[in-house]
């Protein structure tokens, strides 16, 4: 996997007005534990990752152990625990995709931009991402480039589209 | 959202439905679901609203509403009033746009007869029926079309025990997979104690890979599955529930947030349904990409803000759920079929289906098939009729060669099987499954040994590594079918693969585990001649897998190590 190379954002500091945002979302659901998973969605959604001081003030805000917050981070594969680059680029691989050929688009962003599902381009510019299943599955092979979904996606469409980028 | 409805004059903000002041004489229904939004089609409706308004078509509405289902034609429009559906109707496609235009003034030609359609002729809708029928973003719109009345019927005229009764006799069984009688189920919610309280979940954790029947309805008609919860709420006596629904479905959880909000603003949800003393709240849980969250123990360790890891069984939730409560858990499809027995009887609705199959089964069609989409249709049908009748058949050249349903808990039929009925009893004795809907159509350019190795590494990466045998055995499991298909493997493997197979699915904790190793018996059991010509042949019948090249004269043992 190949790794950032440029510097890191460096952590949210607790001053950062983007954290009132968090706060809202705890105070709307009554700062109870069984909020942890909608906290950390909310707190994805507006930093784009969790770090470790994140999760420490989720920690705290919601009176849930360290340990069981981190539990959590690292279970469920939406959250990403490292930044991610400007542009997100999900391949599915869901059976539909796989079978009409989702793999030969992995291996042609391989090919291309030298990085595994998981990775990020050492310029930091995309990561490449892939899902179990979009339920995209009549439009299969499918991808979600930024948020958008492209249906029957070939290999030579992918590197044109990332080509633009 | 403006809940003066059709008081208000045409011309409303775009990403509204274009309504006209009286009826309408015709109208347009574009389908907004994710298939054919990916493909424009909300600059479609855009355009087909300033065009109507252009040419003063006072008299006609342009709506958005959910999956109409034909997804692989799409984007898709209907026009209801003259049963006819316009497809591939493109963004830049000015001359599709306006054959729609054209016809909503009145042209009889162009589009397609919808009545005469075999895609549609075969279907029976109960819990699709207001699927691309509604706005999903209209609560007005829902309760236009009979929405919302049998909750009512339910909390003022039928007692708890008679609504229990009612989905008791209609012979509904769980449509999240594994066929659980509702009533059943229901009941003994209904009769366990709780001083404090009892829960409803909605399983809207579709994980099957190939699945998207919950999020087409959840897209499509989300107060249709509030309904549902409600009168589950009534029946069982919960007066709290929660839609559990994958992070994967952004635009099902914004729709579902939108009609709980419109629901409760309109009294149909909350306090006092009907002026009654029964009250009912729902909030909406998102997952975060874990698979094994479908299991209904694992998921409610989610909703609590846990690790879905799943626990032993019993207790069950129905004794012991959500924070130690009773809970009910139905999967989306399940509790959409609620209003429509509640309304128009358990008798009705146990008419349609197949021995102990009753009812109608949503199935999402994807792979190697023409008419990719949504369909619901009555169980008892045979496969025959829903790949080749409905389905369309295979594209050009394409040679069936088996259909997978159930995911990665199911199974792979053959085409000796196409006359099978789909019913949960024809499938589970195929060594399939029904699972959650999913029905993938695989043609022979596919290898069946490179799909079980799919299967397995889709089970081994998203086993929770709670349990032993999930997680060493799909790993080891996914190792053995790697060097089958790599031409590596002796019969001893293929021996050991089996045997494994089988101690996984006896001694696993939970339905991920124990249903892993289906893939590998049902291809085993109809393709196996396809795993020996990897084993024995080192070749790939199907052209798929990269064998490596391994000298003829070398003993196999050697070469795999």
């Amino acid at each position: 996997m190949t790794q950032a190379t440029a510097e890191p954002p460096a952590a949210p500091a607790r001053d950062d007005k983007r954290w009132r945002q968090v706060d809202v979302r705890i105070r709307r659901l009554g700062a109870r534990p069984d909020g942890l998973i909608e906290v950390l969605h909310t707190v994805q959604e507006v930093f784009g990752y969790l770090d470790d001081g994140a999760l420490a003030y989720v920690s705290e805000a919601l009176g849930v152990p360290p340990s069981r917050v981190l539990g959590v981070a690292t279970f469920y594969s939406h959250f990403v625990r490292k930044p991610q680059g400007l542009h997100t680029c999900v391949v599915c691989l869901g059976t539909a995709c796989y079978i009409n050929g989702a793999g030969a688009i992995l291996a042609r962003i391989n090919d291309k931009l030298g990085i595994d599902a998981g990775g990020t381009t050492s310029d930091g510019k995309l990561s490449l991402l892939r899902a179990r299943c979009l339920g995209a599955c009549s439009m299969a092979p499918a991808v979600v480039l930024d948020d958008e979904v492209h249906g029957r996606m070939t290999a030579d469409r992918m590197e044109q589209m990332l080509e633009t980028l | 959202m403006t809940e003066t409805g059709a008081a208000t004059p045409a011309r409303r903000r775009r990403q509204e439905s274009l309504i006209p002041a009286g009826t309408a004489r015709a109208s347009a229904h574009v389908c907004m679901a994710a298939g054919c939004l990916s493909m424009q089609s909300d600059t479609v409706f855009d355009q087909l609203c300033e065009r109507v308004t252009a040419r003063g078509l006072t008299d006609v509405a342009v709506k958005r509403v959910g999956c109409l289902g034909l997804c692989a034609a799409g984007p898709l429009v209907v026009v209801p009033e003259q049963e006819r559906l316009f497809d591939h109707v493109g963004a830049a496609d000015d001359a599709a746009i306006d054959t729609v235009v054209e016809a909503l003034a009145g042209a009889e030609d162009g589009g397609r007869s919808v009545a005469s359609d075999p895609f549609f002729a075969h279907q029976v809708k109960v819990v699709l029926e207001h699927c691309g029928q509604i706005d999903p973003e209209r609560v007005e719109d829902y309760v236009a079309a009979g929405g919302y009345e049998a909750l009512t019927k339910a909390v003022t005229t039928m007692t708890p025990a008679e609504v229990l009764g009612e989905v008791t006799r209609s012979g509904l069984r769980g449509r999240g997979g594994a066929g659980y009688p509702t009533g059943l189920k229901w009941t003994t919610v209904a009769k366990s104690d709780s001083a404090d309280g009892k829960y409803v979940v909605c399983n809207g954790d579709e994980g099957d890979p190939g699945a998207f029947m919950d999020r087409s309805v959840l897209e499509s008609s989300p107060q249709q599955v509030l309904e549902g919860m409600a009168i589950a709420g009534y029946a069982v006596g919960a007066s709290h529930g929660y839609v559990y629904v994958r992070a994967e479905y952004p635009l099902a959880v914004k729709r579902l947030t939108t009609a709980i909000r419109q629901a409760e603003h309109a009294g149909l949800l909350g306090p006092r349904i009907a002026d009654t003393a029964f009250g009912f709240d729902v909030e909406v849980r998102i997952g975060a990409g874990a698979f094994v969250c479908g299991e209904e123990t694992a998921l409610l360790a989610s909703i609590e803000g846990r690790r879905g890891t799943p626990r032993p069984r019993p207790p069950y939730p129905a004794a012991s759920g959500l924070w130690g409560k009773p809970t009910l858990i139905n999967n989306v499809e399940t509790m959409a079929s609620i209003p429509a027995i509640l309304q128009r009887g358990a008798e009705w609705y146990a008419a349609i289906g197949s021995g102990k199959s009753r009812g109608t089964k949503v199935f999402a069609l994807a792979g190697s098939v023409v008419n990719t989409g949504l369909i619901e249709i009555p169980l008892g049908l045979t496969l025959r009729e829903i790949v080749f009748d409905i389905g369309g058949g295979l594209p050009a050249g394409g040679r069936f060669k088996a259909v997978q349903t159930g995911g990665p808990s199911g199974g792979c039929m053959p085409e000796e099987l196409l006359d099978m009925t789909v019913t949960y009893e024809s499938l589970a004795e195929a060594g399939s499954i029904m699972g959650s809907g999913g029905m993938i159509v695989m043609d022979q350019g596919t290898c069946m040994v490179d799909v079980a190795k799919f299967f397995m590494d889709f089970c081994r990466e998203e086993s929770c590594g709670k349990c032993v045998p999930c997680r060493v055995g799909t790993t080891q499991m996914h190792g053995l079918l790697e060097r089958i298909s790599r031409g590596l493997a002796s019969r001893e493997d293929l021996a050991e693969l089996e045997s494994l197979a089988g101690m996984v699915r006896d001694t696993s904790l939970c339905g991920l585990g124990q249903g892993a190793p289906n893939p590998v018996f049902s291809t085993l059991r109809y393709f196996r001649d396809e795993y020996l010509a990897h084993i024995d042949d080192h070749r790939c019948p199907a052209g798929v897998c990269v064998i490596d090249p391994v000298d003829a004269g070398a003993p196999v043992l050697e070469a795999k190590r």
